[in-house]
């Protein structure tokens, strides 16, 4: 008998073997044999205190039975599966305990436990920001974060890129059926701790389980407001020539770790994702420099060379990048180098592109590198007006080329 | 970076550029064709051709071997891709190149199970995770991917794992040299000799190119110097009447190549009589195919594959492009009809073929780029 079964009061009188659960502390035991075994010991647990038989105390057997039923439904919510399954997205009492053990305990904040329809914030001051985005990362779990973080902070960037202090986010989960509940609870705990660590709540969710195969473990969409509090017009058309092209740090290494993290390529590094929230290297970046933002961009899909385009193509600008300006971190390079990917175009999670007047380039680097996020800030290039619309690169050997779109993922070359 | 830096130099750049302006004779115009789609992308990538003197022009030869897969090369693929039980495994750039049913990638979307590896040793891993399934890696390359190829099939057979096969496409870079020189729109004054390939085949073979057909080639690496450094070569060899094999490229191409590694492909593979190359058309003894001997290994004989033989689109213009006669651009359906987005041919699919990197990396006037970045 394990000790687990000593500490049950009820218990010490009627040997496990008469439950016929006696095999439940066995490693070899099935998981059902488990659960029963916790529901008998449990429903003990509730029996306290044992009410003796005679007692005047009023209540019939029926009515402390109701009534240990009535303690049971008030009793907070538990998860008991292994596996997340349909009964979880069933709106059911399988749901409710997922919504309540799971999400409203790690999330837990005053808006989003009424669990309404909607949360409800009091008025808010200032103009509004919305952003969506959705995460569907493999693998899941990557060195330096995992998709919970990443779908945080990703949509708090896309806040801070409008130049908004984020507030709320809502979390929307596909779940693939069979999906390891434990792992639910650590990307939901990653969630909680980088919404926590950014000083944004978590006020609304939903949660729905698609059958297995049909999804690739967890999907995450987040969506999210944020408060306009200083006075900003950030737009990539805002961009003229003479402006400087600054980013916040070395590029490209959440892509990599994760393209790495795959496991296809055998290759071992010490890379780690740079997934961070950016609001606050923001914020300090448009307090240093009034006025003299145009725009703000995370390098995200595409990387770099992508937002660079996309500014380039709003503006109609030409923008010159300086290649050996470019940080870019050895290892990343190295990686790069081996697979035939150009860093320009890797993702970051925690980078930022940020195009200044050119007479506040440096206001902007000193606020940047002021800035835990902002310390390997550089001014990587810059907007002239001829050929509009396009990026080229000085390259590290002196030559000059176009750097264009991508047409679809970077592949790895053969040789 | 150590291997990289030394050799993107900009000072040293600069000083190649001057002796090679100091090389060419006034009047004269040099066309060196490099053969390889890696010299391609290098001279794109780092912007070379800023370097070069204006009478120093470039022809984007037919090394890319991504670009020279026939089409009913990929409708086979595709048919052993969905035959049921399959997981066909290839590199990354294989996956956009289109064949007449479209592309890896849109015959992973109609539900074939497609995968891209590194390395061929990777698809026998998957076979060995996946004993329900057969695995086939299809095979492509010059000589510098077949070794790795040959290996895992050795090593296939070592580890007693049956359902691994190889759809082979490995092609061979002489036969294909030969058919460019032989072709009498050819035009080239030298060559700039691949890099990797010559690792395994060394410089040797490609001394009938000045015996026979007297031009010299220079057998150089990837590197923006390195690249810079063979143009150099070549235009030193013209300037004082020589004509040979040089290999710029010693670090990593031994003269008589790599013995072991051409042993290898010798047990595994021989040569196929025929292949046809995408813009070239059929050119004799240019590929491999698994010898009899690990027949068991041959996804062609395994699958039965249809071999049907899909005609280029008429209006593509890649043989001509291949073959240094038109420049990308002055191709009917560049960057008209044919796009990275939508290629017609597949010079314009991979990053290593001429029309790609061109429209990619070079497509305006040097000019007006060189303007734009001094400013």
């Amino acid at each position: 008998m394990s000790p687990r079964h000593l500490d049950d009061p009820i218990r010490e009188d009627a040997p496990l073997e008469d439950t016929g659960l006696e095999n439940t502390s066995r490693p070899d035991l099935v998981p059902g044999a488990a659960q029963a075994e916790a529901a008998v010991r449990e429903a003990c647990e509730l029996d306290q205190p044992e009410i003796p038989h005679g007692h005047m105390s009023g209540h019939s057997r029926e009515e402390e039975v109701l009534e240990r039923i009535e303690r049971a439904r008030k009793r907070r919510a538990r998860v008991r599966e292994d596996r997340i399954t349909l009964a979880h997205g069933a709106g059911g009492k399988a749901a409710r305990a997922l919504i309540e053990a799971v999400f409203l305990e790690a999330f837990g904040n005053p808006l989003l436990e009424p669990l309404g329809d909607g949360a409800v914030t009091g008025p808010v001051a200032g103009g509004l920001a919305f952003t969506t985005d959705s995460f569907v990362v493999r693998p899941l779990f990557f060195p330096g974060g995992d998709i919970g973080d990443l779908a945080v902070n990703g949509t708090i960037n896309d806040l801070a890129m409008c130049g908004a202090a984020p507030r709320y986010l809502s979390a929307g989960f596909i779940l693939e059926e069979g999906f390891p509940v434990e792992d639910l609870r650590s990307v939901v705990a990653s969630m909680a701790e980088a919404a926590r660590a950014a000083g944004v709540w978590i006020v609304t969710g939903d949660t729905k389980v698609v059958e297995n195969g049909k999804a690739d473990g967890c999907y995450i969409t987040t969506a999210g407001i944020g408060v306009i509090e200083r006075p900003v017009r950030l737009s990539a058309a805002a961009v003229v020539p003479g402006d400087s092209v600054v980013v916040s740090g070395p590029i490209g290494e959440h892509g990599m770790t994760v393209m790495l993290a795959r496991g296809g390529l055998d290759i071992e590094t010490d890379l780690t994702s740079d997934t961070a929230p950016l609001h606050t290297l923001a914020d300090r970046l448009l307090a240093a420099c009034p006025g003299q933002v145009r725009c703000l961009r995370d390098a995200t899909r595409g990387g770099v060379a992508t937002v660079v385009n996309e500014i380039a193509a709003a503006a109609q600008v030409a923008i010159v990048l300086d290649e050996s300006a470019v940080p870019v971190r050895p290892n990343v390079r190295g990686a790069c180098e081996l697979l035939g990917i150009d860093p320009l175009y890797v993702a970051c999670e925690g980078r930022m592109v940020a195009v200044v007047a050119g007479d506040h380039a440096d206001a902007a680097l000193d606020a940047l590198r002021s800035h835990p996020l902002g310390t390997d800030a550089a001014v990587i290039g810059r907007a002239g007006d001829d050929p509009a619309g396009l990026v080229l690169m000085r390259t590290h050997s002196g030559g000059t080329r176009v750097v264009d779109l991508l047409v679809g993922d970077p592949l790895p070359r053969i040789c | 970076m150590r291997f990289v830096d030394e050799y993107r130099d900009a000072d040293q750049a600069h000083a190649l550029a001057d002796r090679m302006a100091a090389l060419c004779r006034p009047g004269r115009r040099y066309q060196f064709m490099e053969v390889c789609g890696g010299h391609t992308h290098a001279i794109y990538k780092h912007g070379l051709e800023d370097y070069l003197p204006d009478a120093v022009e470039m022809i984007h030869g037919p090394g890319c071997p991504v670009c020279v897969i026939p089409m009913g090369r990929l409708d086979d693929a595709f048919h052993i891709a969905e035959q049921p039980g399959v997981i066909m495994t290839t590199f990354g750039d294989m996956m956009r190149v289109p064949g007449g049913r479209g592309t890896f990638l849109d015959a992973k979307a109609r539900g074939a199970d497609i995968r891209m590896v590194y390395s061929p040793l990777d698809a026998l891993k998957i076979a060995h995770a996946n004993p329900g399934r057969h695995v086939v890696f299809m095979a492509v390359g010059f000589e510098t991917t077949a070794p790795s190829t040959a290996l895992t099939i050795l090593r296939a057979e070592a580890e007693g794992i049956g359902n691994f096969s190889v759809f082979c496409n490995h092609v061979t870079i002489i036969p294909s040299i030969k058919a460019i020189l032989d072709s009498p729109d050819q035009r080239a004054d030298g060559f700039v000799g691949p890099g990797h390939v010559s690792a395994v085949i060394g410089c040797r073979p490609y001394e009938f190119v000045p015996r026979v057909y007297g031009k010299p080639l220079v057998v150089t690496g990837f590197e923006p110097l390195d690249v810079l450094r063979a143009v150099h070569q070549l235009l030193t060899q013209l300037a004082e009447g020589r004509c040979e094999v040089e290999n710029q490229y010693a670090r990593v191409v031994p003269w008589d190549g790599n013995a072991r590694a051409l042993s290898v492909i010798g047990r595994v593979m021989e040569l196929r009589g025929y292949f046809e190359w995408r813009g070239l058309g059929w050119i004799p003894h240019s590929a491999l195919k698994i010898s009899e001997r690990y027949a068991a290994y041959d996804a062609e004989r395994i699958f039965q594959i249809p071999g049907v033989r899909v005609a280029d689109p008429k209006a593509c213009q890649c043989g001509e492009v291949l073959k240094g006669v038109l420049k990308p651009w002055e191709c009917k359906v560049f960057g008209t009809a044919c796009t990275p987005e939508t290629p017609i041919g597949t010079c314009m699919v991979s990053s290593e073929g001429a029309c790609a990197a061109y429209y990619n990396f070079g497509r305006f006037s040097r000019k007006r780029v060189r303007e734009a970045t001094r400013r």
